[in-house]
């Protein structure tokens, strides 16, 4: 029983929970459906999830943190508008396009990392508001679909690359969420920024007596996040080829479960950024599923999401639970000494 | 704040002067006077710019006009708006009460039906089962939806924004589910009195708003009720020592909650005549939210105003009513109401009240 909460209390048994999930989903449906087992099912699984990876990724530094951003989609949508109407209106030169909404993705998360750090306002209702003037933005732009036709972003929607396993392949879309993955984790794990954020996470106080720079972590993390939004944005893009106000809605709720379900916690503080990856394949394995039933509706994937949602929140409270018991036990065994009483 | 309105007054010797600032003071800073200052200023503008806009008529012994409309319109965002209240007044929050709006409003028309039958060339129109049965049926799937979520956060103790996703996501899915992502049109002429009825040439909505808020009114007034929310909300561990049931409390809140967005869900379902699982009630937990805010409820919990989330509420729907009547694109109005809460937010917090008040303390000496 000791050994089994030990195991529980180990960083990475909710990731490997989450992995072997994964690997039973797709195994179910392996069993269940003719061609699910492949190669090419699972890198669409990449192909079609690339924009919600890279957003699951800056959501992931901001939960981690202990905030939250519900801005997320919008700004994607915004984005994917902006480039549209920059490409065919005014003719802008694509990389150019791309820098600019980048560049303003970053600008509209740093903006609410201010008045979230600054005026001491709820992370929730700021990136709800952002939420709402992004979607708004989107519809002052235009309120039908733009088509993208420009050249650059075409060939981005059409290239495969080949992986040299059979006719298997990617498009540019996944090489860059997976650059984007290397990257985050080389953030979160290897660099000053990344101890802020956690530290940030697990106590906000604490942090700010050790003297970290706690305010301009929590706006970098909005920038962040801000900055992933729109480069999910510019991948829809190439995905969708339109701008289109309706884009993406609801995704920054699939974000959230993208991030919980790969083992990091909401309260902050704990989590791995890989683990959002797993988040993610996980959510779009239950669409292939879905997908390849054919007789299910894509209501199912809603319901089957707010499942898992359900179970891993529990497994995550039972485990601080059990932790803050055997935090207790072991505070009541440090009591005795009255030396530790009194710090 | 009233830092520098003091340094005003002590500047002034004036006594009686004196009396009277006081006096407005107290009228400047009652925590209404910003919600209904609001309010005024959106009337005033519909005043100016749109003709006619507080004509009132009778015709057919109802009354018609603009604000008429705008507080019929109203109705089920006060009455989740009212629910919200008591949540957040807990430190908590609701966004699963549009998907709550999507059930109830499902389960009310799925049971209801409706056929019209013509019996000796008189068409008559028969529901499923009877009407009050429905209704109490969808009532129900509300409650039970809101005991989900007090057992999430009262008992597991999860954090209620993320208890609360479980039931957003599944519940709209499950509502779909039960109508096959069909719209479910109802023929059943008395459950269209619930959304669109007249009583004593009044809205009826109007009055199951009133009365729920008469009742919930009582129930923090006049018991200890509403003090417990609130010592629940500024300090749940201290209320807990204190020997106030915080679990059962919240427990309570969250299912007021739900019962109050299915009685909207109703409404909006009664008033549309049918079911749309896919988007009744869509984004309805953000405009509540937003509705308790403007209100003057801080979303940190504790003190919390059942008339200014009312207020806030009509705040809302008179927003949306003047920017469709003056002509702008409807689509503006996101963007304004957005621009409002980033407004209303910034207000509330010290930081910035004391960064605005920085510069007139500066400029006295």
């Amino acid at each position: 029983m000791k050994n089994f909460r030990s195991l529980l209390a180990t960083p990475y048994f909710t990731s490997l929970v989450t992995v072997a999930l994964l690997v039973v989903l797709f195994a179910m449906g392996s069993i269940a459906y003719d061609g699910f087992f492949s190669v090419q099912v699972v890198l669409n699984l990449l192909i079609d999830n690339a924009f919600l990876l890279v957003i699951g990724i800056g959501m992931t530094f901001v939960i981690l943190s202990g905030g939250i951003d519900l801005s997320v989609g919008s700004v994607l949508a915004l984005t994917t508008m902006i480039s549209a109407y920059l490409l065919q209106s005014w003719h802008w030169h694509p990389l150019l396009v791309i820098v600019c909404v980048l560049a303003l993705g970053g600008l509209f998360g740093a903006a609410m990392g201010v008045l979230i750090h600054f005026f001491k306002l709820q992370p929730f209702i700021v990136t709800l508001a952002g939420m709402f003037l992004a979607r708004g933005l989107c519809y002052l732009i235009s309120i039908n679909s733009i088509t993208i036709d420009d050249p650059l972003f075409v060939t981005m929607s059409q290239t495969r690359l080949e992986l040299g396993l059979g006719d298997a392949f990617v498009s540019p879309s996944v090489v860059i969420a997976v650059l984007m993955l290397a990257l985050a984790i080389y953030l979160a794990h290897y660099t000053r920024f990344g101890r802020a954020v956690y530290a940030v996470g697990g106590n906000e106080q604490s942090a700010l007596l050790m003297g970290l720079p706690v305010g301009r972590t929590k706006v970098a993390i909005y920038a962040f996040s801000g900055f992933c939004a729109a480069l999910a944005g510019v991948l829809f893009s190439f995905y969708m080829l339109s701008g289109y106000g309706l884009h993406a809605q609801g995704t920054e709720l699939d974000a959230i479960a993208a991030v919980v379900i790969g083992g990091t916690l909401l309260t902050g503080g704990y989590g791995y950024v890989a683990g959002t990856l797993t988040g993610v394949l996980i959510l779009g394995v239950i669409q292939t599923l879905i997908a390849f039933d054919g007789t299910l509706s894509s209501w199912w994937t809603k319901i089957v999401i707010g499942v898992l949602l359900f179970v891993f929140c529990l497994a995550q409270r039972l485990m601080s639970l059990g932790a803050a018991k055997a935090a207790d036990a072991n505070g009541a065994a440090a009591a005795v000494k009255p030396s530790v009483q009194a710090a | 704040m009233s830092a520098s309105m003091n340094s005003n007054l002590v500047s002034n010797h004036n006594t009686s002067s004196d009396v009277a600032a006081n006096r407005l003071r107290r009228v400047l800073f009652h925590p209404l006077s910003r919600p209904l200052g609001a309010l005024a200023v959106l009337l005033l503008i519909d005043f100016f710019m749109i003709p006619g806009f507080f004509r009132i008529e009778m015709k057919d012994g109802h009354l018609y006009g603009s604000v008429i409309d705008i507080v019929n319109r109203a109705a089920p965002l006060m009455l989740a708006a009212l629910g919200m209240t008591l949540v957040i007044a807990t430190r908590g929050i609701d966004i699963s009460v549009g998907a709550v709006v999507a059930i109830s409003g499902t389960i009310a028309a799925m049971l209801i039906g409706g056929t019209m039958v013509v019996n000796n060339g008189v068409p008559e129109y028969v529901s499923n089962i009877p009407m009050g049965w429905a209704l109490a049926a969808a009532l129900g799937v509300a409650l039970l939806c809101g005991a989900w979520n007090g057992l999430l956060v009262a008992t597991l103790g999860l954090q209620p924004i993320i208890a609360t996703l479980i039931l957003m996501v599944a519940g709209r899915g499950l509502a779909q589910l039960l109508t096959d992502g069909q719209i479910i049109t109802v023929y059943y002429k008395p459950f269209f009195y619930l959304g669109s009825g007249y009583l004593w040439g009044l809205p009826f909505s109007l009055f199951i708003v009133a009365g729920m808020f008469v009742v919930l009114a009582l129930l923090m007034r006049k018991t200890a009720l509403g003090l417990f929310i609130q010592s629940v909300g500024i300090n749940p561990v201290a209320s807990r020592l204190a020997g106030i049931r915080t679990a059962a409390l919240i427990f309570f809140v969250y299912i007021f909650c739900s019962l109050c967005a299915g009685l909207a869900g109703l409404m909006i379902s009664a008033n549309i005549k049918s079911a749309d699982a896919n988007n009744a009630g869509l984004l309805l937990e953000l405009d509540a939210i937003l509705a308790v805010t403007l209100g003057g409820t801080s979303l940190a919990g504790g003190k919390f105003s059942l008339v200014g989330s009312v207020i806030g509420a009509l705040i809302i729907q008179a927003l949306t009513y003047t920017i469709y009547s003056l002509g702008v694109p409807p689509e503006v109005n996101m963007v304004v109401k957005s621009v409002v809460v980033f407004l209303v937010c910034l207000s509330q917090s010290p930081e910035f009240r004391r960064l605005r008040l920085f510069k007139p303390a500066g400029s006295g000496h």
